[in-house]
């Protein structure tokens, strides 16, 4: 589904990821994990292209998307969530998600200008229905219209989820789907992650929360210092003697 | 029959809306301008010439002149929205200045006398027309596809270009649009003014056109008229302190932004979409 080969990016003189390989196979969840700084989002900027690769491929079903735009690869198939959340804040929450569809509809300034101001569009409201089922999903009928900046840290995370799958994705990359949850929350975020991939949607995520990872993944990516250590099953990962080192420090 | 002096308020009431709504969509979209007199400049000249010149019907003179000025506004705007912030303001003041020595220099418009002989074409009729017709642009721009696009780039682009939207394409599409509204103000303006030299469109044209829109409230498209109504209005009304107006006036912006920063309309409500029982 997606390839990545000998990904590098420079900042100046600092490697953030270097010569990363990697494959996430279509229907699973994959998992990049490694310390603070490790290059994992960094790595994540780079498969949306937020940023531009200083050397590597990225090909995603086949093709070289290899410095794309972002928009041009969210329209392709691969969509996102953010560590930091990145709501349109004073949108609500219906909204948002709509936004999220925007490259799967059309209209533009004429069309906003040509359609009956009391009655919404066949199209438009085929995209409300759409937002409000993927609200369901994501257990947020209830806050339909109320501004993503009054939800809560959880619902924002559960809406940055939304307003993603609106962009109609084939594979979803989540940047830390559960920090700052509690282990209730981080349960309901894995059936969600569960859920998300039953309905046909690959998943790369990042996470610090190892009960989550090892849960849910089918296949984990460790990387430290911007460079891929390991790499396979959450069983072979978990023994892992470089993995173990670069987590608890090299004499352990 | 209202007298003279009302109608020339509500004109310049009228042409006021008109420019502060050309900056408005821009803003929408997070693109800050110093340069709306430019464009309100080509407008002007443009549909001058040709009503005084060639004896077009004013309309089409209107049209040629906003379209000209939207022109110019997706020349500067395809570099320019490469910027952000403080250095788009830069520029657009740049280009202000630009245009307006232009004018200045160039003969065939009258260079540094200015042209004059415009006949008078803009009632308060027409005015009153073109500002309800752009305000049912803007209503309609809320709450559409596009109007989502603009509002969710204002708030955070990254996300915006993430969620597949088209940064450039929808900037240009929001500053030339904006500067085919500022033509239109600017051809406005001429069949009103009759008289026109650079001068009149030069860095204090465009500052007040901003100050219209910060006055008003950056948010919404109302803000622009609340500004417009308050910047044409209140000097008017404070004559009766006669040499002090201007000073009272600027006194009331420094207040404004110190109590009231977003604006005599204040940050629109999140607007409710409408459910769908038809499903």
């Amino acid at each position: 589904m997606l390839a990545v080969e000998g990904l590098t990016k420079s900042f100046g003189g600092f490697t953030a990821v270097a010569e990363v390989d990697l494959v996430v196979d279509p229907g699973a969840i994959h998992a990049v994990i490694g310390p603070n700084g490790a290059g994992k989002t960094t790595l994540f900027n780079l498969v949306t292209g937020v940023l531009a690769p200083s050397a590597g491929r990225l090909t995603f079903e086949g093709q070289d998307v290899t410095g794309w735009r972002a928009d041009r690869i969210t329209a392709r198939g691969v969509a996102r969530t953010f560590q930091n959340i990145r709501l349109f804040r004073e949108m609500t929450a219906v909204e948002n998600v709509m936004v999220g569809a925007h490259c799967r509809t059309s209209g533009g300034f004429l069309a906003a200008v040509a359609r009956w101001p009391w009655r919404p569009s066949r199209a438009e409201r085929a995209t409300v229905r759409r937002a409000e089922a993927l609200l369901e999903l994501v257990g947020l009928a209830a806050k339909r219209d109320v501004a993503a900046d009054e939800l809560t840290l959880v619902e924002q995370r559960r809406l940055e989820i939304a307003r993603a799958l609106a962009t109609e994705p084939r594979l979803l990359l989540l940047d830390e789907p559960a920090a700052g949850m509690t282990p209730t929350e981080i349960q309901d975020a894995n059936r969600l992650i569960m859920k998300i991939r039953d309905r046909g949607v690959t998943v790369l995520l990042t996470e610090h929360h190892m009960s989550l990872v090892m849960q849910v993944s089918d296949r984990i990516t460790v990387l430290n210092y911007g460079r891929k250590i390991a790499e396979g099953s959450p069983e072979t990962v978990r023994r892992d003697a470089e993995v173990l080192a670069a987590y608890l420090g090299a004499d352990a | 029959m209202i007298d003279p002096y009302t109608e020339s308020v509500l004109i310049f009431l009228g042409i006021n809306t008109v420019l502060a709504l050309s900056l408005a969509l821009p803003v929408s979209a997070g693109l800050l301008s110093l340069g709306q007199g430019g464009f309100m400049a080509i407008g002007a000249y443009a549909s001058a010439a040709l009503t005084t010149w060639y004896g077009a019907p004013f309309p089409l003179a209107l049209a040629v002149g906003a379209l000209l000025a939207a022109l110019a506004g997706l020349a500067v705007g395809f570099p320019a929205l490469r910027i952000k912030g403080v250095y788009l303001l830069i520029l657009t003041m740049g280009f202000g200045e630009i245009v307006r020595i232009f004018f200045l220099n160039f003969e065939p418009t009258g260079a540094a006398s200015g042209f004059g002989g415009i006949h008078q074409a803009t009632t308060l009729t027409g005015v009153t027309v073109t500002v309800v017709v752009l305000l049912l642009f803007f209503a309609q721009i809320r709450g559409s596809r596009i109007g989502r696009a603009l509002e969710a780039l204002r708030e955070d682009e990254l996300a915006a270009e993430v969620m597949g939207i088209e940064l450039t394409r929808l900037k240009l599409a929001a500053f030339g649009v904006g500067a085919l509204i500022a033509g239109l103000g600017g051809a406005l303006y001429a069949h009103y003014a009759l008289f026109i030299d650079s001068a009149q469109f030069g860095f204090h044209r465009s500052a007040e056109i901003f100050i219209i829109v910060l006055l008003g409230g950056m948010g919404s498209f109302w803000g622009a008229v609340a500004g417009a109504a308050a910047v044409t209005l209140l000097p008017e009304l404070l004559r009766v302190i006669q040499e002090w107006r201007m000073t009272f006036f600027g006194t009331l912006l420094v207040a404004m932004m110190i109590w009231r920063p977003w604006g005599l309309i204040g940050r629109p409500r999140p607007r409710l979409i409408p459910g769908t029982p038809d499903a």
